[in-house]
């Protein structure tokens, strides 16, 4: 994709982050008042669709981000640059999306 | 009568140092009186740049004390902090010799943005029939009013952090150059511009971190010309012209 | 790559630091994040324990780091979306400002909540 194509792209996950990155700091705080335990975390998410769609394009969404975010700088301020490094950007932020996925459907499942 | 000590970067392609003057210091001086007085008194081989001195040609572009700025319209008192003034050539060009610097670089970029005006109804670049009416007050001319000044001094060029970490960035003068022909509504090369100034070497490169409209001599504002091409680009996708 | 901060002091400047160092810290963390949350996939007992494991106060105040983090970058983020989709210029001094409030105020809510 073109400079141009993942430009649009980390700013629109950027939209999208941040308002869901408002509903996972609220819902933390919340969650957080009195101590965190596994089962108050799983009596939200445990077959919970609703939950799962989120934080599925939740983790989709920050991987590409992060992933784009990683390319600048490395290609910036240590001249990382070209097909083979955007290749393997590209597959570090599938990596860390399919990661948080997989956690996502763990909660979701578990 | 006191003294500025001056630290004055001499050298060429190869490398170089400081060298170090004693300049005297008088009540109403400019950086660029300065650096004359030194080629005049002590070093007559110093190579630097100046032309009208008095702020409207922008040949005279140095860094003063870690600033990009016009020397002949910057007071000593201003920027010597404890009498002491350090300039240097212009940073992210190279240098010929001393406080002089190759500007084709810059000028290069210039042209690769596509930052020549192409007439709309005369492809062949002949003078059309009939005046074009373009009213001042219109937002598209206002915009490219508010960057049409630039003399291409180069102070934001060597402000700014991403052309020193991407050597293909064409900078914040070309991408304002090209801001203000998209907005003339007489120019006909709108689409081949833009694609000129986008992607990872264009337009879509910059950070905001505002140091060319920080930095601008003649308060111009290519950071946000920048992001009206971001947005130009951006919107054409769907078919908007904005 | 050294930076001289005499020509960087201005506050967009620091505005950018800010946003790329937090989202540097923030990409970095982010996988670890994934993997522990993972846990789950072995049941409620394993993420207890992760979640236990977090509990102590070093885990806790790097926790509050990584809020703080996420609010600079939320904010800072937005700064940048008004600056290149809205075309703010001027006002976007008072954005930093504002960012940097919301920082803080993540930051000493999340410390608040640890506490209570």
């Amino acid at each position: 994709m073109s400079g141009r194509g993942l430009w649009a792209v980390q700013r629109i996950t950027a939209m999208f982050l941040a308002l869901a990155v408002l509903v996972h700091l609220a819902t933390i705080l919340v969650a957080v008042r009195g101590g965190l335990s596994a089962a108050e975390i799983l009596a939200r998410t445990q077959g919970n669709e609703a939950w799962l769609g989120f934080y599925a394009s939740f983790a989709l969404a920050a991987g590409l981000h992060g992933a784009i975010g990683l390319r600048a700088i490395a290609g910036e301020w240590l001249g990382w640059r070209g097909r083979g490094f955007d290749a393997a950007w590209l597959a570090a932020g599938l990596l860390t999306a399919a990661l948080g996925i997989r956690a996502a459907i763990g909660l979701y499942a578990a | 009568m006191a003294s500025l000590q001056v630290s004055v970067w001499r050298g060429d392609a190869t490398g170089g140092d400081f060298a170090r003057y004693t300049v005297p210091a008088r009540e109403n001086q400019t950086v660029l009186d300065v650096i004359s007085w030194i080629q005049r008194e002590e070093a007559p081989d110093l190579a630097y740049r100046f032309a009208c001195r008095v702020g409207m040609c922008g040949s005279c572009a140095m860094e003063v004390n870690g600033r990009a700025r016009w020397t002949c319209r910057t007071h000593v008192s201003k920027v010597a902090t404890d009498g002491v003034l350090e300039v240097r050539p212009l940073a992210n060009l190279p240098v010929i010799r001393d406080l002089a610097t190759d500007m084709a670089p810059f000028f290069d970029k210039w042209a690769r943005a596509r930052g020549t005006f192409q007439p709309k109804d005369s492809p062949d670049g002949a003078v059309p029939a009939d005046f074009a009416v373009v009213p001042p007050e219109s937002p598209k001319r206002q915009a490219a009013d508010a960057g049409i000044e630039c003399i291409g001094c180069g102070v934001c060029y060597a402000s700014c952090d991403i052309v020193a970490w991407n050597k293909d960035y064409l900078g914040p003068a070309a991408l304002n150059r090209a801001w203000t022909l998209v907005n003339d509504v007489r120019d006909g090369a709108r689409a081949d511009r833009l694609e000129a100034v986008a992607g990872d070497a264009g337009c879509h490169a910059c950070h905001s971190t505002q140091s060319c409209t920080s930095r601008c001599p003649k308060g111009l504002d290519p950071s946000g010309a920048i992001a009206g091409l971001k947005r130009s680009i951006f919107w054409s996708v769907f078919g908007i012209t904005r | 790559m050294r930076l001289d901060p005499r020509g960087r002091t201005h506050a967009a400047y620091l505005a950018f630091l800010v946003h790329r160092l937090s989202g540097l810290a923030l990409a970095l963390f982010l996988p670890l994040h994934f993997w522990a949350l993972g846990q789950a996939i072995a049941g409620e007992a394993a993420l207890e324990g992760f979640l236990r494991w977090t509990d102590s106060p070093l885990l806790k105040a790097a926790e509050t780091m990584l809020v703080a983090l996420l609010a600079a970058h939320l904010a800072g983020g937005l700064r940048v979306l008004a600056l290149e989709f809205l075309g703010w210029s001027g006002a976007q001094k008072n954005l930093v400002a504002a960012s940097a409030g919301f920082t803080l105020l993540a930051g000493l809510l999340f410390l608040l909540n640890v506490g209570a």
